[in-house]
């Protein structure tokens, strides 16, 4: 077995694993950074962002607006300590990636153009045209290459992260090319796996979001925070899922009932007259409530409410939002130009995660996440669109120049011990692959998952349906550990890859579950039929999940206050 | 049962879906096998391939992941043809449909071919901005977002094209230098060193055409075409091929009257 020493691993190769990448290479030339992904960098998810990132940039802007928005966004959840230090990062690190080539669409001046979004009070997320995350991701990927110090194990599934002494000191990587375990060590690991989504069935998510990162940590006995908030972007195709940005709203588009009504004016929730251009979690809500009133659209997907850009024009849709144009004739027959697009909301983004500090830090030593997979929290009970890019950057590297700095006073651990324990987890994965002897199909686990997160973890939520989730996803944890396999070859087993996954998608969906059931309010993303109001009194707090054999074990943190109190969350 | 969004339900249609097999501890050549598979009016190709994996055999081995035709995985030969699956329509195609990895590239398995010679070629033209000089200057405006550079929109419009790039590969496989010369750079990389080129933010010119001018790259392309005929994205890496072409002559032709530019540093 071989065992290759670094000075830091990071795991996941999107946004938020690049910017580390690269902070830590410039941060010490002689440093050896290993970048571990299970695809290629350019794959991963960060790719199909599509609106914007946001940092302030204007005149008219500043960071304490920002910073108000974010925390107002957060339906007052989110850490203000960490959002303040967000929002003053921003704007620098938007800046580099401008510096490293991002093409960033521009005003006439030659300046970074900057557009509306929601929850936003004015233009601050910058844009590359409809397609920053497929930008941003590939001049990240594109700037890590001339940094010779960084070395990539493209195509390395990481399975489990190898603690010692109490300390995290790297992982054990299946090469899905070889099927061989290596052991990849280093004095720290950041974790930038982004989220989880695929453990719901209706969901912008690539396949490959299934929540290793924070499965990895939470297996470690790192506890999982806020795991309750999912993002249900308002605006997704039926059917596929895919992605319409929110910049549709942005640059003036309406969204509309069955009447051709634009509901959304009666709802109260726009930033001033501009009723599209409320948070995700308000305007999710208000096209359940106009489906459930009966004045939605009916299709072989559900129900669906319509998306109008028509009276942009073709011209302001080529030229601001060409991406979304494609998308929608490729994958629902509409042309945006003509006809309005059909959209429903969709599982998006997950708010919670591997609970860190404002450093990227988790409270094992030698143990740091960012991006997705992290919870530091600025996010709360609901991000705001055209955060969470610079979120990736900003934590991104906050968490390596940390992850760096305690590498230098660590020491390396022993060979044997951490070789020892990949080669346990080597065994146990042997065991798995072409494993005849089970009785479950992955396929019909990962079905049920998904039914079981849908009914339970909409939009909408109640206690019975909360708390059957909680029942049934116990149950499919004891199941997915009798999985019959069939393919018993070692070289790019990709079955063996997705049995791996959907084992993290089962814990993580379980501990989203006992979070969400034990909430009883509603706050942001979570919101209860039953209890329908937020309570500050009983639950501003941040719910941390441990692992524990039998099932998720829950406990408080406080949240982090003190410049903004909370209040009514209008808009 | 599907359908368009919001038309009629169609009953799905039998199609006969033919997958290229190889598994190099166990095959000496690679082989087909064929699905029967009901496949749903508004499938794109990657579909089928996915209910094959999930319902009727879990070994066949495959890369994909967003399914919105951006992330670049999924390439495959459809019909002989390089193709992102998850944006090909599987109802263009007759009852039998067959499925093969990207041509000219080595099979690691199935329908999953090697990509390390492509991040090479990638690699090989710098693709980073790259400044005459490391300036004190710049360094500071790495810190300061009024120091972002100023781009007009034409100077944007230069390289924007060129900067779409999903990085797919179909162009590699349908370009018959490659096919005959393995080590010729090929369109997707020659695109990206110059869409660097062209990006009024980068002076790193004088050394990519220096890449340019040596062997195995854009002398050896013979302006077939097919790479932009295949792009998903329609980036037309042919274009590109052909103004680096260009440029890389001009510079040389340069270089014999003027003296030669500062390249900067290594990096």
């Amino acid at each position: 077995m071989e065992i290759t020493r670094h000075d830091i691993v990071i795991v996941g190769g999107g946004g938020a694993g690049l910017r580390a990448a690269i902070e830590a290479a410039e941060n010490n030339p002689t440093a050896s950074i290993a970048l571990v992904s299970k695809v290629y960098p350019m794959r991963s998810h960060t790719v199909s962002a599509e609106g914007g990132a946001a940092a302030v940039a204007r005149e008219d802007d500043s960071l304490e607006l920002h910073g108000f928005d974010t925390v107002k966004g957060s339906d007052f959840l989110g850490d203000q300590d960490a959002i303040q230090y967000f929002v003053q990062e921003a704007p620098k690190e938007l800046a580099l990636l401008e510096n490293w080539g991002c093409p960033f669409s521009r005003n006439e001046d030659g300046s970074v153009a900057t557009r509306a979004f929601g929850g936003m009070t004015t233009k601050r997320t910058w844009y590359a045209t409809d397609k920053i995350g497929f930008h941003m991701l590939h001049a990240l990927f594109q700037q890590s290459m001339r940094y010779k110090n960084i070395v990539r194990y493209d195509e390395f599934f990481v399975s489990k992260l190898l603690v010692d002494d109490g300390v995290c000191r790297g992982v054990a990587a299946l090469d899905i090319r070889t099927g061989e375990y290596e052991a990849i060590v280093g004095r720290a690991v950041i974790l930038t796996t982004g989220g989880g989504g695929k453990i719901f069935p209706f969901t912008t998510n690539g396949t490959i979001k299934t929540g290793d990162g924070m499965a990895l940590a939470y297996r470690a006995g790192v506890p999982l925070k806020d795991m309750e908030f999912v993002q249900y972007h308002p605006t997704g195709l039926p059917g596929t899922g895919i992605l319409i940005t929110e910049a549709t709203r942005g640059e003036g588009g309406y969204l509309r009932n069955s009447k051709g009504e634009r509901f959304l004016v009666d709802y109260d929730y726009g930033v001033g007259n501009k009723a599209e251009l409320g948070p995700r979690d308000m305007i999710s809500r208000a096209i359940v409530q106009e489906i459930e009133a009966g004045r939605g659209l009916s299709g072989p997907y559900g129900e669906y409410v319509h998306l109008d850009l028509t009276h942009l024009g073709a011209d302001t849709i080529n030229a601001k939002l060409p991406f979304v144009r494609e998308l929608a004739k490729t994958y629902v027959g509409v042309d945006p130009v003509t006809d309005p697009i059909p959209i429903r909301p969709v599982v998006h983004y997950m708010m919670g995660g591997v609970d860190t500090d404002i450093h990227g830090a988790t409270e094992m030593p030698g143990l740091y996440a960012a991006g997705e997979t992290a919870c530091v929290s600025i996010n709360g009970a609901n991000r705001l669109g055209s955060n969470s890019l610079t979120e990736c950057l900003v934590f991104g590297a906050a968490a390596a120049r940390h992850a760096m700095e305690f590498s230098q006073g660590s020491s390396n651990g022993s060979d044997a011990a951490l070789l020892a324990q990949v080669e346990e987890e080597a065994g146990r994965v042997e065991n798995l692959r072409g494993r005849k002897k089970g009785g479950e199909k992955i396929s019909e686990i990962r079905r049920e998952l998904n039914a079981v997160m849908e009914t339970g973890y909409g939009v909408y939520r109640q206690q019975d349906t909360m708390q059957a989730g909680v029942g049934a996803v116990a149950q499919l944890r004891g199941r997915v550990a009798d999985l019959r396999l069939e393919d018993d070859s070692k070289v790019f087993n990709t079955e063996l890859i997705t049995a791996l996954e959907l084992t993290n998608m089962v814990e993580v969906a379980e501990v989203l579950a006992v979070s969400a059931a034990h909430r009883k309010e509603s706050r942001g993303a979570h919101t209860c039929r039953d209890f329908t109001t937020r309570d500050d009194e009983n639950y501003l707090y941040h719910t941390m999940a441990n692992h524990d054999p039998a099932g998720p074990r829950l406990g408080k943190k406080d949240v982090v206050l003190g410049k903004w109190e909370p209040e009514e969350r209008k808009y | 049962m599907s359908s368009t969004n919001t038309g009629e339900a169609i009953p799905p249609t039998q199609k006969t879906i033919i997958i290229t097999r190889f598994d190099p501890d166990k095959d000496e050549v690679p082989r087909k096998q064929e699905y029967s598979v009901p496949c749903e009016d508004n499938w794109k190709v990657l579909d089928a391939v996915n209910f094959i994996k999930d319902e009727l055999d879990a070994t066949v081995s495959y890369r994909w992941s967003c399914r919105m035709a951006v992330c670049g995985s999924c390439g495959m030969m459809v019909n002989g043809e390089p193709k992102l699956t998850c944006k090909t329509s599987l109802k263009e195609y007759g009852d039998r449909v067959d499925i093969e990895p990207l041509a000219n590239f080595p099979i690691v398995r199935d329908l999953v071919v090697e990509l390390d010679g492509f991040m090479h070629k990638f690699e090989a033209v710098k693709p980073w901005i790259k400044r005459a000089k490391e300036k004190a200057e710049d360094k500071a405006a790495l810190h300061d977002t009024k120091l972002t550079f100023s781009q007009s929109t034409e100077e944007l419009g230069n390289f924007k094209q060129f900067s779409m790039c999903i990085n797919c590969m179909l162009c590699y496989s349908a370009c018959p230098v490659v096919a005959n010369e393995p080590d010729f750079l090929g369109p997707a990389a020659i695109a990206l060193g110059h869409r660097y080129n062209m990006d009024s933010r980068d002076e790193g010119n004088a050394e990519r055409n220096e890449i340019f001018r040596g062997e195995g790259t854009v002398f050896s392309c013979s302006f077939a075409n097919e790479c932009s005929e295949v792009c998903p994205k329609n980036v037309d890496p042919a274009a590109a091929v052909n103004q680096a072409k260009f440029e890389a002559v001009i510079d040389w032709a340069k270089g014999l009257v003027l003296p030669s530019p500062s390249s900067g540093g290594s990096n």
